[in-house]
């Protein structure tokens, strides 16, 4: 589901260094130097080379980027200012010769032929590659197009999120838990509806209630079998937090040895999108998947709101011991949050595998830090305070992929998230703690 | 010293501290601390709403006033653990407002805090040890070379000792602090902060969970600070030690100072009696010292009030569900 | 079944660079949480950093093999001042986080293709070898007894990293008798009441955190050293073993953590051999090879679950001196 545009690469660059210059000047230095300064001519070493002259109107073309791939090799150059160019390869074979037409001035294409050609160095050692350049208008997405495309798929993702985001943040408000097995609460639901889906054939629908299902008797089952026993021993925050470590290992390796390292898709993954309005398109499953999950979250805001156990799981974030001096049976709230955490996180997580798309066996394990992310956006503890982070991140991972290369796109909310620390310790909607 | 002092004591009381009538916030001939202007806000609850205060130098002053009255609040703005929205205040002739909390210690205004901070997996020693300024071996460098800072390491065990000693606490000096009673704790906690040698000592509610033999014994410690020529400020419940020991008395209401004067006069002005004592002299003092965790903040309330108590069922209070609310050392 | 190969194979785990690498990294962490209190999930970066500076300055920029080390060694030292700058004056749990997620940046940006033409993306880097084996003072040869023979480069690697091991582990003992590390176990313990004795909490936390640090990368180098530098092997899994090694040694003691790593990897090592020899010839019904290989790092979860709960002052340490202590 996450289109990538190959374009923008200047940009990209600029929002890069700032990223960089947050964390290894070494590297950042090497890097500038590498990208900025480019040279006209790479792997000199070589015996084989490609090489080529960019012309436009029998104008030479300065800094137009030639990218050399194949055989397990990789080169770029930017043209020098006759428009010359020479990247040099370890063997003889065939490579693919990319001309970077966003380097081009405005309003220059490639007009005959496709901007990537496969080129083959057979008998001689050397190759030219020449370009036809013309006049006409690349076919792109607007920025405002991509940015409400990208919104959209933000809001999606982040409400996905959000249901992860919210559980994991009731477990930390009532027990004080980081609960780093909640990426496993995630994959369980997925696995659990592939089970029911692929492997036993249930129709969709019932196969993913039965997996929620499912999820929620994990939540019961981790609490009864180990997280009671363990208030129960009276053992301190950080020790639990680390036995959450040694469950999420645990969890995940199960998952490993029964489903393999290999990637599955629930039925209906990938359908065809329905264009909605401009380049905004997306599947049934998507809009689907917002629906549930705008209902499911609006169900537990009025659940915390109007019921009493709700309340009562409020009152216990608020001041737990205070809370059961007064007569709420804590250990029985605490019981249904994690019911309810994991039966969010499975949800979270069947969405989350189409979103993706596919199950895989550490795929709870790639949005954990969003999710905690999100909990520390809007204030540790705070539910409500986790929904709206889920919802920024959601949006900002989607979003900054108009800037930054795709395969980063999770630093940006991993920045964000160490930003706002630094920023508003307590949070978005959190609240300061006292001393003495 | 006082160990010796076997017959109980008549403190000697520091008179003419302050210049001209006692009301709140009356100039003093030698101050300590002169407080402007200090306020802190905590959403719409103003905590601290001080205009204008002075701490005696070479006194003990008392600070009381009931439950959220703003005395920690106003102790922790003083010592910089907490920042003011505004104020300044003046310590031994240096601008405080702003000082980190720990420069703000080694200028010599050392506090200790209601819930007993020891250091539980320190030994007593160690926690003594720690209290001592200036430490050579402290430097990451310097401490890799122990010649360097043994010699002082022995000087400041000897130290340490001597202290222990007066505070009978000697024979507990290999102990975990954590295996010491709530009482050895808050001993050793003021006994930590003598190692700093400070000017003014401030003890948030020193007597708390203190039995009344070690009650008496930790009063002649705080005498003999003065002694000594420390400036002692601390904050009590019990109206009977203020009496007894304090040359000075302040009293907090809501976040003000609401009368200052000499024990037996602010035990008499009506506005005292009105704000503090009439209402709270029934109050048992183990619950009003801190024993419950947390404040009960108006939106709690309501919201427990939705709900009503769930019956028929045994909560344990002694063992509040996996997070301590507070730092609790006890937790064992 | 060879159980002769296989015990030696697990025999020679017990100073393998792997076990090394491992063992500084949690004599580092030891620094953090045994004795600071710092609750550091980004011990990952630290030696990914030690193990990319290296690399890097020798493949990029050409410098000399100890001058690589150095690099790493500083590397890690910016990463913990960017690092804690922010966060050291937060919560403990806040720190866990934000070091989590640090970590995951660290990796991401190794792992991205925009810096290909210096990290070598998702391939990692190689063939760096040369001037390390160059500085090798021992002969040419395969040599040693048993369990334990290798060739030239495989006892300078070892021997190398055995000698950065026991430095470190003497800087720890030096350090955590002295006054330093009292303050340093009193901020574990309280840092409000340390900052009320006129200590700089913030200081004294950045040091630990930069001297862990510098201990985390130069495991990273010792990891480095004999093969290659690859991305996907800093994920935050690295960092939980290496608590795992940490928790199972004695989180606040000197010797805890190499006990800890010989453990750790000489029972990996035995489980690598014998899961995948017993499924193979039949012994482990229902499982394959590969599903056996996968077993261990089920059990690694398991084994860590029940040191913190059963015996969280670890193996050397004293059951009085617990280290979690809030
Ligand atoms: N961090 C905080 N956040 C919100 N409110 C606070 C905070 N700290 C103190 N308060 C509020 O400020 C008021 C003053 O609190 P403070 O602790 O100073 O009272 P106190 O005079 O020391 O009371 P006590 O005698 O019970 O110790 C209280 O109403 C308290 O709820
Ligand atoms: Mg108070």
């Amino acid at each position: 589901m996450s289109l990538t545009h190959s374009a923008h690469a200047p940009r990209h660059k600029r929002t890069l260094l700032l990223f960089l210059g947050f964390l290894f000047a070494a590297l950042v230095l090497q890097s500038v130097s590498a990208t900025s300064a480019r040279a006209d001519e790479v792997g000199t070493e070589y015996d084989f080379y490609f090489a080529g002259n960019v012309k436009y109107d029998s104008e030479p073309l300065e800094g137009v980027t030639i990218s050399v791939d194949g055989n397990g090799y990789e080169a770029e150059v930017d043209t020098a200012a006759d428009g010359k160019w020479k990247i040099g390869v370890p063997e003889k074979g065939t490579y693919t010769v990319t001309l970077d037409e966003e380097t081009l001035p405005k309003g220059v294409i490639v007009a005959e032929g496709s901007a990537s050609v496969e080129a083959e160095i057979k008998l001689t050692s050397s190759k030219i590659v020449n370009y036809f350049l013309g006049e006409g208008v690349r076919v792109t997405t607007s920025f405002w197009d991509q940015l409400a495309e990208r919104l959209v798929n933000g809001l999606n993702f982040g409400l996905l999120l959000a249901l992860a985001a919210v559980g994991a943040s009731l477990v930390f408000g009532t027990t004080g838990l980081s609960n780093f097995a909640h990426g496993e609460m995630v994959t369980f639901g997925a696995v659990m509806a592939y089970v029911f889906a692929n492997v036993l054939h249930w129709p969709l629908w019932g196969a993913l209630v039965a997996a929620v299902i499912m999820s929620a008797l994990f939540g019961f089952t981790l609490d009864t079998a180990l997280w009671r026993p363990l208030r129960r021993k009276g053992i301190g925050i950080v020790q639990v937090m680390i036995v959450s470590i040694g469950l999420s290992l645990l969890i995940r390796y199960i998952f490993l040895y029964f489903i393999g390292g290999g990637t599955y898709q629930l039925p209906g993954a990938g359908e065809a999108r329905i264009t909605l309005f401009g380049t905004v398109a997306l599947s049934v499953t998507d809009m689907v998947s917002m629906a549930v999950s705008v209902v499911v979250l609006l169900a537990v805001a009025w659940w915390l709101l109007r019921t009493r156990t709700g309340k009562a799981t409020r009152a216990i974030s608020d001041n737990p011991s205070l809370a059961a001096a007064s007569g709420i049976d804590v250990d029985r709230v605490i019981r249904i949050v994690w019911i309810l955490a994991a039966a969010l996180a499975g949800l979270a997580g069947i969405l989350w595998a189409y979103f993706r798309p596919g199950i895989k066996w550490d795929m709870g394990t790639q949005i954990l830090l969003l999710v905690f992310g999100a909990i520390v956006l809007g204030g540790l503890g705070t539910a409500f305070g986790a929904l709206i982070g889920a919802i920024i991140v959601g949006l900002l991972v989607e979003v900054s992929t108009l800037w930054i290369p795709s395969d980063i796109k999770y630093v940006g909310a991993l920045v964000v998230l160490i930003a706002v620390l630094l920023v508003k310790p307590q949070g978005l909607l959190g609240r300061k703690e006292r001393i003495g | 010293m006082s160990s010796s002092n076997a017959a109980p004591l008549k403190p000697v009381k520091s008179t003419g501290l302050h210049i001209g009538d006692a009301a709140p916030g009356v100039a003093k001939v030698d101050p300590i601390i002169i407080a402007d202007n200090v306020t802190r806000q905590f959403g719409g609850l103003k905590a601290v709403d001080v205009e204008h205060l002075e701490i005696p130098r070479n006194a003990i002053t008392a600070l009381i006033g009931p439950n959220g009255a703003g005395k920690t609040t106003l102790f922790n703005l003083l010592t910089g653990f907490d920042k003011p929205d505004t104020g300044t205040w003046v310590f031994d002739g240096k601008q405080l407002n702003g000082v980190p909390a720990f420069k703000v210690a080694r200028m010599g205004q050392v506090r200790t805090f209601q819930l007993t901070k020891a250091l539980g997996l320190l030994t007593v020693l160690e926690n003594m040890k720690l209290g001592s300024q200036k430490q050579k071996g402290e430097g990451i460098f310097a401490s890799l070379i122990k010649p360097l800072w043994n010699k002082q390491e022995e000087e400041i065990e000897e130290r340490a000792l001597d202290i222990l000693a007066r505070f009978k606490l000697d024979t507990k000096k290999d102990d975990f602090a954590a295996s010491l009673s709530g009482g050895q704790r808050k001993l050793l906690e003021m006994a930590r902060a003598l190692m700093s040698q400070p000017k003014l000592v401030m003890l948030d509610e020193p007597m708390a969970g203190v039995n009344p033999a070690l009650t008496q014994s930790l009063l002649e410690h705080i005498l003999d600070l003065k002694v000594q020529g420390m400036s002692v400020l601390f904050v009590e419940h019990d109206m009977q030690m203020v009496r007894h020991i304090a040359d000075w008395v302040v009293v907090m209401a809501e976040g003000r100072v609401v009368a200052e004067g000499p024990p037996e006069d602010v035990m008499q002005n009506p506005a005292v009696i009105d704000a503090y004592l009439g209402s709270h002299q029934d109050v048992d003092l183990g619950v009003v010292t801190g024993r419950i965790a947390g404040e009960i903040t108006s939106e709690v309330e309501d919201l427990l009030e939705e709900i009503d108590a769930e019956t028929g069922v045994e909560h344990e209070i002694e063992q509040p569900p996996v997070v301590a609310p507070e730092k609790d050392e006890d937790s064992k | 079944m060879d159980w002769g190969s296989i015990l030696s194979n697990t025999a020679s785990w017990l100073i393998s660079p792997e076990t090394i690498a491992y063992a500084l990294a949690a004599l580092g962490l030891a620094v953090h949480f045994g004795y600071g209190g710092l609750l550091n999930f980004g011990m990952a970066a630290f030696m990914a950093l030690g193990a990319y500076g290296y690399a890097i300055s020798i493949l990029t920029f050409g410098l000399p093999w100890w001058a690589g080390i150095i690099v790493g060694c500083l590397a890690s030292v910016v990463f913990a001042l960017i690092l804690g700058i922010p966060t050291l004056r937060l919560r403990a749990d806040y720190l866990a986080i934000t070091t989590i997620a640090a970590a995951e940046i660290v990796r991401l940006l190794f792992t991205t293709q925009v810096f290909d033409s210096v990290t070598n993306s998702a391939d990692g880097l190689g063939n760096y070898h040369a001037g390390f084996r160059a500085a090798n003072p021992f002969p040419e040869g395969t040599y040693g007894f048993g369990p334990w023979t290798y060739n030239e480069n495989g006892w300078w690697v070892r021997i190398f990293g055995i000698c950065l091991l026991a430095v470190a582990a003497l800087l720890v003992w030096l350090l955590m008798r002295s006054p330093w590390g009292r303050v340093l176990k009193g901020i574990r313990e309280d840092e409000d009441a340390v900052r009320a004795l006129g200590k700089n909490v913030f200081a004294y936390k950045m040091q630990a955190l930069m001297v862990g640090g510098v201990f985390g990368a130069l495991g990273g180098v010792v990891f480095a050293l004999p093969s290659a530098v690859v991305p996907s092997v800093y994920v935050t899994s690295l960092t939980f073993f290496i608590w795992t090694i940490l928790l199972l040694g004695g989180a606040a003691t000197v010797f805890g953590p190499l006990l800890g790593a010989v453990i750790f990897w000489v029972i990996m090592g035995f489980l690598s051999n014998v899961l995948p020899a017993l499924a193979s010839s039949g012994f482990l019904p229902f499982m394959s090879t590969t599903q056996a290989a996968t077993l261990r790092y089920i059990l690694v979860g398991l084994a860590l679950m029940l040191i913190v709960i059963f015996r969280p002052q670890g193996i050397l340490g004293n059951k009085k001196e617990l280290t979690f202590v809030k």
